[in-house]
């Protein structure tokens, strides 16, 4: 699995060497039990001090940088929902003209681009698009929330089938969201970049190795990371962590990684847990009947299937 | 000058940047909680994870080893709690 | 200064970009900016200009990667045009917010609908409130020149914001011109490299762009306001600087004609150039006039302007752009506003004229002077050119 360019000498994050060092400070203001801030700051762990960050508009921006206080301990800038992907091009561009003109004399640091599903999926698809198409050397990280939850919980197109929200309400006439959620890691890895990969918090070591592999690689990379949000999924905060497990152990949220086009599940779940597990943790799927269950199930049991046999494939 | 203000506009940073980072850490965001977390030190194994999985990044591994939370910033969230493996951790009003 | 050289004007920009040696050019394709951003792409293939070209796949990234690649202490530079400059709208505002001096050349041009490839100042007149420094040249030899100084203007740390340099698209970026060109090593001494003032650096970490709460926003806008309202005394500075230099020049507004006019015309971009050519032959023909181009639009240059007009009877104000539902062009609007305060005003006529790339000639000057000494012209404003049934 490590045998690609740039991962000869990878060394792995392990129980034992997990970096205690924090780059977003304490005193932000993430919701009680915010798992999305939770895998940022994981993310930041394994990027470390010479790391520069580009984050778009949403939670992340807005509960880690009300003026005058700043949670950052790296350079970071907010400059628009939709144009994150392109501020981290201009700032990759820019890093690697003054190094090769000697004007920026330390090692060149990580860039790396923040957005949630709303700034990913959605407004800011185009410029994530042109900027993994350019092969800029930057990691972009999706925190999927699967809604608009800095503006009051409104549907993404990554918002789950079946989920009420206030945009995608459930009533008489209507499940709540009516669509399949939009699959941005495939279209990621449609850009033949070399390292897209699929995370949660709920396995930490997995998800900081993928960030560590996705710097060390060189040319783009894409996370998209699981980010529990009690708020809108009207959870409860201290089962973000629990939910976020499920949803791997359910099949609903597979972990897998794709490097050079080659793709590996990195977490096999031998013995799925029934999805109604993972649905009935959170209010926004209450309202879903036992026909709506069973086929979310289906549709569930249909995309792992077809995630293993492209495993396989791509194995061969 | 309206007193609503911060400060006065000639001592803004360029472009309103901020240049002290990390000072967030000023803000207690303790006060938002109702319960806390108490570890029962007999049953704590040390293990970290409730450190790992903290989404307010204030609970650090003390001299002895154990992981006590800052109450300074802890919001009560209970995610250690009930992550914690060995059942260590309760969320109490006291 | 070597011999004039004939070169198309985009060109000659590029030329000047490269002279300036920029970092980055983040820029996106439209007509009629292309050349420029085409002819940079072949300097930085073939190795005449060491840069990042960044190919971006809208305006929106262009002007969102200038925003990194500056913030980032890179000397950055795009150009655009209309529909492009409206789509980079948004991030305009950034841009100036965050205090980054990004170059731009706006080849301007109509905006839709319907779709117009062709000059008139409908882009830059919507992007008025930017808090850009925002200038315009009249012919290829100015649009050159100012391209270089625009550099030493925003990078100045009494300014740190954007600027753009405005050149009439087709009428001048694809006009073939004979430029002087400045030596090499007299442009370095010119400009030095680029000393950022805060960037994006690990080693010493800032927040860029945080929340402004209400608490701070109005203190944040007046900080960015006042550095315009600054710049005026440094575009004047750097501009004599140039003139002591290289021979050229260049005021913040411009007056020509007659020494005391009684009527003059008011400019801006390349229609100087025209209005000059009928000043002149009315002057022949033995009427006072004048012509008075306002090459700095933004901040106006309000001291400048009033003295430019002070004992004339009557402006022709020409706009290149509607204000749809106003009382006048968005020039016009300016001027008429400045001279309420004013113990003597001029009579004030205002034309529109140009749209979309409709000629405007020696003889349309002409005939408007003798339409406002005639008092023929709307009082509100007169849509040049416009064919009518009634």
């Amino acid at each position: 699995m490590l045998n690609h360019p740039g991962l000869e000498n990878f060394e792995k994050i392990t129980t034992k060497n997990i970096p205690t060092e924090n780059y977003i400070s304490q005193g932000h203001r993430a919701c009680q039990g915010c798992a999305e801030i939770l895998a940022l700051g994981m993310v930041m762990k394994i990027a470390g001090p010479n790391t520069i960050v580009a984050n778009a508009t949403g939670c992340m921006e807005i509960v880690t940088s009300p003026f005058p206080q700043t949670a950052w301990k790296v350079p970071w800038i907010h400059v628009a929902f939709e144009n994150t992907a392109a501020v981290a091009s201009g700032i990759e561009a820019g890093i690697k003209a003054l190094k090769r003109k000697e004007r920026f004399k330390n090692d060149p640091p990580h860039v790396i681009a923040v957005g949630g599903d709303g700034a990913t999926a959605d407004i800011g698809l185009q410029s994530l698009s042109g900027a993994l198409e350019r092969g800029h050397n930057f990691l972009y990280v999706c925190l999927d929330n699967e809604a608009y939850m800095n503006t009051g919980i409104q549907r993404s197109s990554s918002t789950p089938y079946g989920a009420s929200t206030t945009t995608s309400p459930t009533g008489s006439q209507s499940i709540g969201q009516q669509t399949w959620k939009k699959d941005l890691p495939a279209i990621a890895a449609a850009h033949n970049i070399p390292y897209v990969a699929t995370a949660n918090p709920g396995f930490h070591l997995d998800l900081m190795n993928k960030v560590k592999k996705a710097l060390t690689i060189e040319g783009p990379a894409y996370i998209h990371i699981y980010s529990a949000c009690p708020t809108g999924w009207r959870s409860k905060p201290e089962k973000s962590i629990e939910i976020s497990k499920l949803a791997v152990q359910t099949n609903v949220f597979p972990l897998y990684e794709i490097i050079n086009g080659r793709l590996t599940i990195t977490k096999k779940i031998n013995k799925p847990k029934p999805v109604r597990e993972y649905l009935k943790t959170q209010r926004r799927f209450g309202h879903l009947s036992d026909n709506d269950i069973n086929f979310i199930q289906q549709r569930t049991d249909a995309r792992m299937a077809e995630l293993q046999s492209l495993e396989s494939s791509s194995q061969e | 000058m309206s007193d609503q203000a911060i400060c006065a506009w000639q001592k803004l940073e360029l472009g309103t940047a901020i240049t002290t980072p990390g000072n967030a850490a000023e803000l207690r965001t303790g006060d938002w909680k109702t319960l806390h977390p108490l570890t029962d030190q007999e049953k704590c194994i040390k293990c970290g994870l409730c450190s790992l999985y903290c989404p307010e990044f204030c609970i650090a591994q003390d001299k002895e080893g154990f992981y006590p939370a800052d109450l300074f910033y802890c919001k009560g969230c209970g995610i250690c709690a009930n992550e914690c493996p060995k059942q260590a951790i309760t969320m109490t009003m006291d | 200064m070597n011999k004039a050289k004939g070169l198309e004007v985009s060109l000659a920009i590029a030329e000047a970009v490269k002279q300036a040696d920029v970092d980055v050019v983040a820029a996106y394709p439209i007509t009629p900016q292309t050349h420029i951003v085409e002819e940079l792409s072949v300097y930085v293939a073939n190795g005449e200009l060491d840069a990042e070209y960044v190919p971006v796949e809208s305006e929106h990234s262009a002007m969102s990667a200038a925003v990194g690649s500056s913030a980032a202490g890179a000397r950055t530079y795009t150009a655009t045009s209309a529909q492009g400059l409206a789509l980079m709208h948004e991030i305009l505002f950034i841009a100036s917010g965050l205090r980054l001096p990004i170059v731009m050349t706006v080849a301007n041009r109509a905006l839709s609908a319907p779709i117009s490839i062709w000059n008139d100042h409908g882009d830059i007149m919507s992007e008025r409130d930017i808090g850009w420094i925002q200038i315009f040249a009249e012919n290829g030899q100015e649009a050159y020149e100012l391209t270089i100084a625009a550099f030493k203007i925003a990078e100045d740390h009494r300014v740190l914001l954007p600027i753009c340099v405005n050149v009439d698209g087709f009428i001048l970026t694809h006009m073939i011109e004979p430029i002087n060109f400045i030596d090499q090593n007299e442009v370095d001494k010119f400009l030095p490299p680029f000393k950022p003032a805060l960037t994006l650096d690990p080693e010493k970490p800032v927040t860029m762009g945080p929340v402004g709460v209400p608490e701070v926003y109005i203190e944040s806008r007046k900080q960015c306001e006042q550095a315009l309202i600054n710049s005026k005394a440094v575009v004047s500075e750097v501009l004599a600087d140039w003139g002591q230099r290289f021979n050229q020049k260049y005021r913040l507004i411009e007056r020509n004609g007659a020494a005391s006019p009684k009527t003059v015309f008011i400019t801006m971009g390349s229609m100087g150039e025209t209005t000059m050519t009928a000043v002149k032959e009315l002057e022949e023909s033995g009427q006072s006039l004048g012509q008075v181009r306002i090459r700095l639009w933004r901040p106006f240059p309000k001291e400048e302007f009033l003295d430019a007009i002070k004992d004339v009877e009557e402006i022709i104000v020409i706009d290149r752009a509607l204000s749809p539902g106003s009382h006048s062009g968005p020039v016009a609007q300016e001027i008429k506003a400045l001279l309420y305060d004013q113990p003597q005003k001029p009579k004030i006529h205002n034309i529109i004229a140009g749209l979309g790339g409709r000629d405007v000639t020696v003889k349309d000057f002409k005939k408007m002077y003798e339409m406002a000494r005639n008092n023929e012209l709307d009082p509100n404003y007169t849509i040049w050119g416009v064919r009518s049934d009634a």
